[in-house]
């Protein structure tokens, strides 16, 4: 493969000739060496004993074999899912949990260097909550709100409260099939018990524990994550930045933060606009102190400060090609274990954070909520002395793309009819009448198995072109920012008569941004609040919406996909599926789930087959809802007034 | 494009904010915080600014705190290159450009007490801009408005290029019923000028209300409607969201922009859009067609003039039923008010210089030819311009529903059906009709025939249901109209007392009104013959009838079924009717009790009644009377209170014409507690109330009015001197 095989991304293409000249290997040659192990990847091989491993490899025309343990291939690709599942979960869990932690540091007067920034949705999920709000001063109903978060995770009895923000019919549904998750610590630790050698063995047991456990991620660890930072650092508010390896500027010192929690990154953030630091950093020569991101890290603090984007996941080993990168500090997941060796070819400090990722070779800044501002300065400081130490060999290609992201939830509705106005309402008016065909959501991440970028953007040019409007996160989101489909001046060529002519009307580019990974809990309450603003059916499996992950790698993707079905989105994933070595566990995934979630799996890794699937999907719902036809226009009369319900 | 007009409007709402400011502290500098301001007779202050945000604007000091909101709602101007979004920034601007208006128009009224002139319906010689719609106009006029007599209202900003073209444009929206309420000017040229320049004559009898010269006259449709959705929606002050929503969805309005679009207009514009008020432009402005927040497009631009009243009927989503009757003239009920002066005047009938009168009667349908118009006697071309005739309008209708109580309903109508066309001035029923004729009507070739034909055809268009056939005869010669009226006399005679006699307990039947829930969609009237509908409008036999007529719509019968209190008027059936109409809102209420669960308001009514604890009674005051009333409110804060289809115990909405039957208030005591009410209602109920009030051994000096007081203090001594029974009665509450 040549490099312009391996990216989509121009700025990409250009670092890795680079890497090649100096011999320096990334993600993209190992992918080349290391094919996929055929029988891992079809979820065949089970190693949770020592009697194992055992590959359920089927002779042609024969069954498949068992395991030494007797369990049936059906069984371990179930049960080699629900870790995928669980693993992915747990990710996101721990994400939600560390929020709620500092929440609670914060009620608790413990660290000064948070607030509570917005306390309009803390007032509004403490309702939810079921917390007294009246004549309560902020930090009580914060604490409280705090600990009913952290009940979350070790609930043993009950449901997740977030549940009930769903439509009513779908959790009805749920709760008929038994699938609503009790407490996210519990639902996770009985995927690691049922999965032990020799206890669940049936795997439709299996996949609906995945269910629960998935229902846990997206209603629960990665609703609780974004709506808790939400309230600690600001919901997201539409916002002007810039994304690619452009935004690192050889005369600053470049501070990268990467990974995906924003805790330290705000404060980062926060440390670079001090005035002592930028002094100290000018005192060394350099212009000024630069931030900038990689993978939902950056996504955080872009959506909530503008931070510009050096790029996603398979750019992190290139930004530091560039030889301009002081200081990559880095938190959880997706954290590449190769970059201090890269930084030590090129430049820079790799900079661990977190005591549940630590990486050898790399310096490691123990950050907690306590230390917070004071871990942020130190690591800026190290960042100014790497910068003195800079060699002359840096070089930053010359692509930096402008976009608008910052949409949440809140957001959106506010920017369909301002703050007098605000409502779903004119986004299903104009799915109603056609102008906007359907949504889909395009979300997850990068991997070197396919070029990057290129399936995300062609799947995305491909719905836009034919009215979807598509809502994105995490490393996909970023992918269409680079190639332009996030600015409004230009990104509307590429999109329909129909929904170009509602986004110039509302001042919106066609794909919007909305954040990180845990935030496609906010695509969640998106999809919920059209259902609850009326006309498009009356459960999201009703709407004319689909998901996909186009070029997905993490086991979180899995786990957000599995959600996104079980709530009642169709969800398409590419690149490949880790149950493909085996029919019933695919069949129930890709076809029997329909019929117990009114939602199913799809596998196609061709993104113009991709968006082919999703838009007969998104067509079938409309003509389902009655809306596939143009519609008379309606003039009403007294008689017509007089039957209206009062507001 | 949108981004134009988002960007324009934005730039708008700067310019009109930065101007209320400088207003503001210039007009705080000379009067200081504490000067009162507000537009005149409302109990809605600055209605926008009250409605949106709940602040009650009194003095100069108040408006201090909503300009600051205005700066917070003002957003930065759109960047040309990667913009953020724009349109929701651009509906906060419209919001931000209101309330700076509002108070940009109330300093108007402190600088300049006569820029308007107050409280009028129509403008005088010197100054033709009404400004503010006090609320006594909003109420009255409001009816229209909820029984859709007018579906809706057009706000004008600007003129049409030429005056043939703005009464072309006037008589179209009048022709559709619509009020047209005008503001702004287009280089100078304003179009109720034009329309006075060309003769139309313009105030709100006749729908084309000139509001105010300047662009910021804009806040009169827009505060009109608002104050529309808290008088009759029942909506608070501060609920914006409903009160929005609430005119979108019945408030059928919209603007037409005409002329060169500034970037002020276009501030407006995005304001009327919060309120699902589209704009309508004549020039080739950018257009924002995606639909969400007003119901179909949000601006369409470039209509010719031809075409935009329609175009705009049809973006609003308005449904709007013409009725077309073959007249030489222009025809609708925007024409009802219109009046023919003597300068203008060819012929006249009745109004004191001949006799003239109007009867309908009910034949078997053998008897009556459909569509049979005959003119017994001279018609007016054989007249002297400017002559009195004898006339007598004579309908006979037949029809297989039809019913002998009906024909008063009927012949009620001939006053609206003729005085809808245009140049016809018609006032009066009975042998006291007055009818005009123009001399314009006359030479377009109106004839006495008209008359016939425009009966004939509404009496058909409005009461197909109940009669098949109608035939008009009209007589001119004096002979005739004589013997007729002997005739008439008899049977208006006949029918009055058998009015009069007729008693709740006689029928089995009630009959709801519902007409009102297109605005205020909690309230119901439950109509009998002794509790007549509370606007005054509907009696018994009038939704009787409309039952008739329309038996889906909404009149509809009330089985009162079992009595459960007699003396203060509760059925078990009227209460669970009113249950399921209200929506489960109300659950029953007492026919003749103002004091216990008493009936609700829509926020049309007539009269409010209200009680007087100290002198242990009750007051009634009329829509009419602006001034203060014992009870410490004036009529339009009363209503403000008790509208929107609540009840309100102490307090009562009802007809005029209930205080003199016997079941008003029958519950709390009757006649004999009216302590107080104002000059001019007395004087209006004039010999019935005189009689009424013998039948219980009082006279109508015992009544305090406004000459005696219009507080419980100083009335009480006087009812003391005068031996008031209500003085001598059980304490009215407890």
């Amino acid at each position: 493969m040549s490099q312009s095989n391996y990216s989509a991304d121009p700025a990409v293409v250009e670092m890795l000739e680079r890497a090649k000249k100096d011999g320096v290997m990334t993600a993209f040659d190992r992918a080349e060496a290391m094919r996929p192990c055929p029988i891992g990847r079809d979820g065949i091989c089970c190693k949770l004993c020592a009697m194992g491993p055992c590959r359920l490899v089927a002779r042609k025309g024969e069954e498949p074999p068992r395991g030494v343990c007797g369990a049936t291939q059906d069984t371990v690709v179930a049960r080699n899912y629900l870790r995928i599942v669980a693993a992915g979960c747990a990710a996101h869990a721990d994400h939600g949990r560390a929020a709620a932690r500092l929440l609670l540091a914060v009620a608790n007067g413990e660290t000064r260097d948070y607030q509570i920034k917005d306390e309009m949705k803390l007032v509004k999920l403490a309702m939810d909550f079921g917390v007294e709000i009246s004549g309560r001063n902020i930090e009580d109903i914060a604490r409280d709100v705090a600990k009913i978060a952290l009940e979350e995770y070790g609930k043993q009895e009950g449901e997740l409260l977030f549940i009930k923000r769903a439509p009513l019919r779908r959790q009805q549904l749920w709760r008929e099939l038994g699938v609503v998750p009790r407490g996210i610590d519990r639902e996770i630790t009985e995927a690691l018990h049922r999965t032990h050698m020799g206890t669940d063995q049936d795997y439709e047991n299996l996949l609906l524990h995945a269910v629960r456990v998935a229902l846990a991620d997206g209603w629960g660890g990665s609703m609780l994550a974004t709506e808790i930072q939400d309230v600690l650092f600001g919901t997201p508010y539409p916002t002007v930045s810039q994304v690619n390896l452009g935004v690192l500027k050889p005369d600053h010192v470049n501070i990268i933060v990467h990974g995906h929690e924003p805790l330290l990154s705000e404060m980062v953030v926060l440390a670079s606009r001090e005035q002592r630091l930028v002094e100290l950093a000018r005192s060394k020569g350099a212009k000024g102190i630069n931030i900038a991101g990689i993978c939902c890290t950056a996504n955080e603090v872009l959506m909530r400060h503008g931070i510009p984007l050096a790029g996603n996941f398979l750019q992190q080993e290139v930004a530091l090609l560039t030889g301009v990168v002081d200081a990559m500090v880095v938190d959880v997941q997706c954290v590449m274990q190769s970059l201090p060796e890269i930084a030590e070819c090129y430049h820079g400090r790799i900079i661990t954070t977190s005591p549940k990722a630590k990486i050898s070779g790399a310096t490691h800044i123990e950050f907690n909520e306590h230390n917070a501002l004071e871990s942020a300065r130190k690591l800026i400081e190290i960042a100014i002395e790497e910068f003195a130490k800079r060699g002359g060999n840096g070089y930053v290609p010359n692509y930096a793309v402008d976009f608008v992201a910052g949409f949440s939830h809140e957001t959106i509705t506010y920017l369909l009819g301002g703050l007098f106005r605000a409502s779903y309402r004119p986004l299903n008016d104009n799915i109603i009448n056609g102008r906007i065909r359907g949504v889909a959501g395009v979300v997850g991440c990068n991997n070197p198995r396919v070029t990057q970028d290129s399936a995300i953007v062609t799947l995305v040019k491909e719905l836009i072109k034919n009215d979807v409007l598509v809502l994105e996160t995490g490393c996909a989101a970023m992918a269409c920012a680079k190639a332009g489909l996030m600015n409004p001046d230009e990104a509307l060529r590429y999109a329909g008569d129909g929904l170009g002519e509602v986004c110039e009307a509302v001042g919106i580019p066609p794909v919007l941004h909305m954040g990180s990974c845990v935030d496609n809990s906010r695509i969640l309450i998106a999809a919920t609040a059209m259902v609850k603003e009326g006309g498009l059916g009356d459960d999201i499996s009703d709407l004319p919406a689909a998901g996909a992950a186009p070029e997905w790698m993490s086991e979180k993707a899995i786990a957000i996909g599995m959600y996104f079905v079980a709530s009642g989105v169709f969800t398409v994933f590419g690149v490949h599926y880790p149950t493909l070595g085996n029919e019933t566990v695919s069949n129930w995934l890709f076809s029997d789930m329909e019929k117990l979630f009114k939602a199913k799996w799809a596998f196609e890794p061709d993104p113009e087959e991709m968006a082919k699937l999703m838009i007969k999907h998104i067509d079938e719902r409309r003509k389902a809802l009655g809306i596939d036809k143009a519609r008379e226009r309606i003039l009403f009369d007294m008689a017509m007034r007089r039957q209206l319900e009062a507001v | 494009m949108s981004k134009l007009i988002c960007s324009a409007a934005i730039r708008g709402a700067h310019k009109i904010v930065a101007r209320a400011e400088q207003k503001w502290r210039e007009a705080m500098d000379k009067w200081g915080a504490k000067q009162e301001v507000g537009f005149p007779n409302t109990a809605y202050y600055l209605p926008i600014i009250y409605g949106i945000t709940g602040i009650p604007v009194r003095t100069l000091g108040d408006m201090e705190q909503v300009l600051k909101l205005c700066r917070r709602l003002l957003p930065p101007p759109v960047r040309e290159k990667v913009h953020l979004p724009y349109l929701a920034p651009a509906l906060d601007a419209g919001m931000a450009t209101f309330f700076a208006e509002e108070i940009i128009e109330a300093i108007k009224y402190l600088e300049d007490p006569n820029a308007y002139v107050p409280g009028a319906e129509e403008p005088t010689d010197e100054n033709i801009w009404l400004g503010a719609a006090d609320d006594i106009i909003m109420r009255k006029r409001g009816i229209e408005f909820v029984d859709g007599t007018a579906p809706g209202f057009a706000a004008i900003l600007g003129a049409p290029p030429d005056v043939e073209t703005a009464v072309l444009i006037a008589r179209e929206l009048q022709e559709k019923n619509l009020y047209v309420f005008m503001c702004s000017d287009n280089n100078g040229v304003r179009m109720a000028e034009q329309l006075v320049e060309a003769g139309v004559q313009v105030g709100w009898t006749t729908r084309l209300v000139p509001f105010g010269p300047d662009t910021s006259a804009t806040v009169f449709p827009v505060g009109f409607a608002t104050r529309a959705a808290m008088a009759f929606g029942g909506i608070k002050p501060g609920e914006y969201r409903r009160i929005l929503i609430y005119n979108k969805d019945r408030i059928f309005a919209f603007v037409l922009a005409l002329g060169f679009v500034s970037d002020e207009w276009y501030a407006n514009a995005a304001g009327a859009i919060n309120w699902g008020f589209p704009t309508i432009a004549d020039s080739p402005i950018p257009q924002v067609l995606p639909t969400g927040i007003c119901t179909y497009e949000h601006v369409v631009s470039n209509v010719p003039h031809s075409e935009i009243v329609s175009k705009a009927i049809e973006v609003r989503g308005l449904k709007v039923t013409v009725t077309k009757v073959p007249v030489p003239v222009a025809y609708g009920p925007a024409f009802e008010g219109e009046r023919v002066r003597k300068a203008d005047l060819y012929v006249e009938f009745g109004g004191g210089r001949s006799l003239a009168l109007e009867l309908c009667r009910m034949r078997r349908m053998d008897e009556v030819q459909d569509g049979k118009i005959e003119i017994i006697g001279p018609d007016i071309d054989a007249v002297e311009e400017g002559s009195a005739m004898p006339l007598a309008t004579l309908v006979e209708v037949a029809g297989r529903k039809m019913q002998e109580d009906f024909e008063p309903i009927l012949e009620r109508q001939i006053h609206h059906f003729i005085n809808y066309a245009q140049g016809v001035f018609h006032m009066g029923q009975r042998e006291i009709v007055w009818l005009r004729i123009s001399r314009s009507a006359f030479n377009q070739g109106f004839r006495l025939r008209h008359i016939g034909e425009i009966l004939h055809a509404r009496f058909h268009q409005d009461f197909g249901n109940i009669l098949d056939k109608v035939q008009v005869t009209i007589f001119t010669n004096e002979e005739d109209v004589r013997k007729l009226l002997d005739e008439a006399r008899t049977i208006y005679h006949a029918r009055d007392a058998r009015m009069e006699g007729m008693k709740d307990e006689d029928v089995d039947i009630f009959y709801s009104c519902v007409l009102c829930q297109s605005f205020a969609p909690t309230h119901v009237c439950v109509i009998s013959p002794e509790r007549p509908g509370l606007c005054g409008a509907y009696t018994w036999l009038d939704a009787k009838a409309m039952y008739e007529v329309n038996p889906e719509g909404p009149n509809q019968p009330v089985q009162y079924g079992e009595c459960v209190d007699s003396l203060k008027g509760s059925w078990k059936g009227v209460n669970e009717f009113v249950r399921k109409a209200s929506r489960g809102a109300i659950d029953g209420y007492n026919f003749y009790s103002v004091v216990d669960k008493p009936m609700t308001t829509c926020g049309c009514c007539e009269c409010i009644t209200a009680v007087l604890p100290l002198c242990n009674g009750v007051m009634t005051v009329n829509r009419e009377y602006t001034g203060m009333t014992p009870c410490g409110m004036k009529f339009t804060t009363l209503a403000g209170t008790i509208g929107g289809g609540v009840s309100t115990p102490g307090f009562v909405g009802h007809a005029k014409i209930w205080i003199v039957q016997r079941k008003w208030l029958q519950g709390d005591g009757g006649i004999k507690r009216l302590v107080w009410m104002p000059k001019m209602l007395k004087e209006e109920l004039g010999e019935r109330l005189v009689k009424r009030l013998a039948e219980v051994g009082m006279t109508v000096d015992m009544i305090a009015d406004e000459t005696i007081g219009t507080t419980e203090e100083e009335i009480l001594p006087y009812l003391q001197e005068k031996c008031h029974p209500a003085l001598e009665m059980p304490p009215i509450i407890g």
